[in-house]
């Protein structure tokens, strides 16, 4: 069971989940600490650790828009927050895919903060409301570099293969 | 059947007779380019060799650019020490299309790519900025990528599992009206097919208005795609793309024009005839928020930016200097004008539109970035207010969640600077 722990609307952009003016940080490992930086409360919180890993924020259309910096990714990854939304744009995705973070494509996807959801191969079931949502899979391209475990991991793989030939 | 010219570069770049919508494909990578975050494409190709027993080694060090343009000069010790590391691999690597900070050599990457003569025609491009889109303008196929993503293309010389998408094509046709340009008709087919309208797809430019454009105007239009939520735009490459790669970037290689294939097949057509548009304005906080401007004049403005990689170019420049020339910023409004490249600022310089800008009460900043993300320079008081020739208005974006950012084209920008509201142009007296 996870719960949300916050709900946002359409076109959430890379701007807000990691603003440009922490840009100049860029380790997976130092970014965590700015996502959604300007949402005040929610960033206290995940700073405080208050936010359980396997959390989920659920949005509407055009999730992560905009900018390709991947800190937008690794940020929300270092809280091993999951992602449901409508759609996610494409930079953002792929980075996710690549990163390892969970993204997951929900059409119609209602919840509320504070509802638990059960997240299922192919649906995610909203618990709280008894309403089931059906997860869009991703592309068999896409889904290869995350049974990889991630970009760094598929192409380590192709680097040694190819010294063998 | 036919194909579309990003069908026909991905067929071609994978060593295939052709693709379909849906392929998934392994493209060969014709320029690979980054900003300061190649700081972060250094760690994850580091990261890849790891454990590898192997030295890491880029594919084809003429292949990579890497431009210095989001935080120019420095504005903290973080980003110069990651400048001052990216520096030392690019001497390490032997990477030559390097531009430092420099006023001969700089500007933005996007600028840069373009007046170096960098992109060919035909080719793909790719880069750890979204508006790599940009460089769809000379008929690339041209989209933006994460730093792992790149580190992944420094290591194999490949895209890896690209999925081949599905194109719009974009009818443009009619002549502008007077001070209504190709900002506009961008902002105008974002706000109609929304900001994830064309998301994971390629919008493909034709029509008498794209073919009688400048290159300056269509990297403007293909620049913006992405805020449609698009892979790229591309503008099918043809004579003013010669002329520009030969006139202004100096290419004297032959050239590979690559055009659709009559019975191409296109996901949707959109048709626009531009001969009645208006000044068009992307309201907060989304930029498909889209208005004709006579929604929003007199809108009360504290900061007018003209600029970017998007409108810092010289014909963008030279409509504002005509503007502000022999007049005087509004009171209590701030202006400030980028250019894309020192190049374009030095040939500002000798046109004097510099001193028309400074004479007006602007501030000339140098080029790069600058104020658009909000990084570095030209941030906001909290409930101040922006118009921006620049490409996003996303809530925080000129660096204070407190304040708001409207969108335009530079005519707009400049009009309205004088009056220190949202202005018309076409309204203004004598220019």
């Amino acid at each position: 069971m996870a719960k949300v722990v916050l709900k946002l609307g359409n076109d959430v952009s890379t701007d807000v989940i990691y603003p440009g003016r922490f840009m100049a940080t860029v380790l997976p490992a130092e970014t965590p600490q700015f996502a959604f930086a300007d949402l005040v409360e929610f960033n206290a919180k995940l700073k405080a650790q208050q936010i359980p890993g396997g959390s989920v924020i659920v949005a509407e259309k055009n999730f992560g828009c905009g900018s390709s910096r991947e800190q937008a990714v690794s940020t929300l990854k270092g809280h091993d927050l999951v992602i449901v939304a409508e759609n996610f744009a494409r930079i953002f995705l792929q980075n996710a895919v690549n990163l390892g973070l969970r993204l997951i494509e929900a059409p119609g996807i209602a919840a509320s903060e504070g509802d638990e959801l059960q997240l299922e191969a192919e649906t995610v079931l909203n618990k709280t409301t008894g309403k089931s949502f059906r997860i869009s899979p991703l592309p068999q391209a896409r889904q290869a570099i995350i049974d990889a475990g991630g970009l760094v991991q598929f192409t380590r793989k192709r680097v040694l293969s190819g010294m063998k030939k | 059947m036919g194909m579309t010219v990003v069908e026909k570069i991905l067929a071609r770049a994978s060593g295939r007779q052709s693709v379909k919508v849906g392929d998934v494909v392994e493209p060969r990578v014709g320029l690979a380019m980054s900003h300061e975050n190649a700081a972060l494409v250094i760690n994850q190709f580091q990261e890849i060799f790891k454990g590898t027993g192997l030295e890491p080694r880029i594919w084809d060090p003429l292949k990579i650019a890497i431009i210095f343009d989001h935080r120019v000069p420095a504005e903290s010790p973080k980003t110069a020490s990651n400048q001052k590391k990216v520096r030392e691999f690019v001497a390490s690597n032997h990477i030559d299309k390097f531009h430092d900070i420099r006023g001969d050599l700089g500007g933005i990457c996007h600028q840069i790519l373009a007046e170096n003569g960098y992109v060919r025609p035909g080719s793909l491009v790719v880069g750890t900025d979204s508006h790599t889109t940009s460089h769809g303008a000379l008929g690339a196929f041209a989209f933006g990528i994460g730093a792992t993503e790149m580190a992944s293309v420094w290591s194999l010389g490949s895209v890896l599992n690209v999925e081949v998408p599905g194109t719009i094509r974009v009818n443009v046709n009619g002549t502008f009206p007077r001070f209504v340009g190709p900002k506009d008709l961008i902002l105008h087919l974002i706000g109609k097919i929304s900001a994830e309208g064309a998301n994971f797809k390629v919008i493909e430019y034709h029509g008498e208005t794209i073919r009688e454009m400048s290159t300056s105007g269509r990297l403007v239009i293909c620049n913006m795609s992405v805020e449609a939520g698009a892979t790229s735009g591309i503008v099918p490459a043809d004579a003013e793309t010669v002329r520009y790669l030969r006139e202004e970037a100096d290419v004297d290689e032959t050239l590979d024009i690559v055009e659709p294939d009559r019975d191409a097949t296109y996901e949707r057509t959109i048709d626009i005839d531009v001969s009645t548009l208006e000044p068009q304005i992307a309201r907060p906080h989304t930029v498909d928020n889209v208005a004709a401007i006579n929604d929003v004049i007199g809108k009360k403005i504290h900061q007018v930016v003209i600029g970017s990689c998007t409108n810092g170019r010289l014909e963008d420049l030279a409509v504002a200097a005509r503007i502000v020339k022999g007049k005087r910023v509004a009171k209590n409004t701030r202006m400030l004008v980028f250019p894309a490249s020192w190049r374009i600022y030095q040939e500002a310089l000798v046109r004097g539109y510099i001193t028309d800008f400074v004479s007006a009460g602007a501030v000339v900043m140098n080029p790069g970035c600058g104020p658009c993300l909000g990084v570095h320079e030209g941030a906001l008081g909290d409930g101040e207010v922006a118009l921006s020739t620049t490409n996003r208005n996303f809530k925080g974006r000129m660096g204070n969640p407190n304040s708001e950012v409207y969108l335009c084209s530079p005519a707009v920008a400049a009009a309205s600077a004088l009056a220190g509201i949202i202005t018309d142009p076409r309204k203004g007296d004598g220019v």
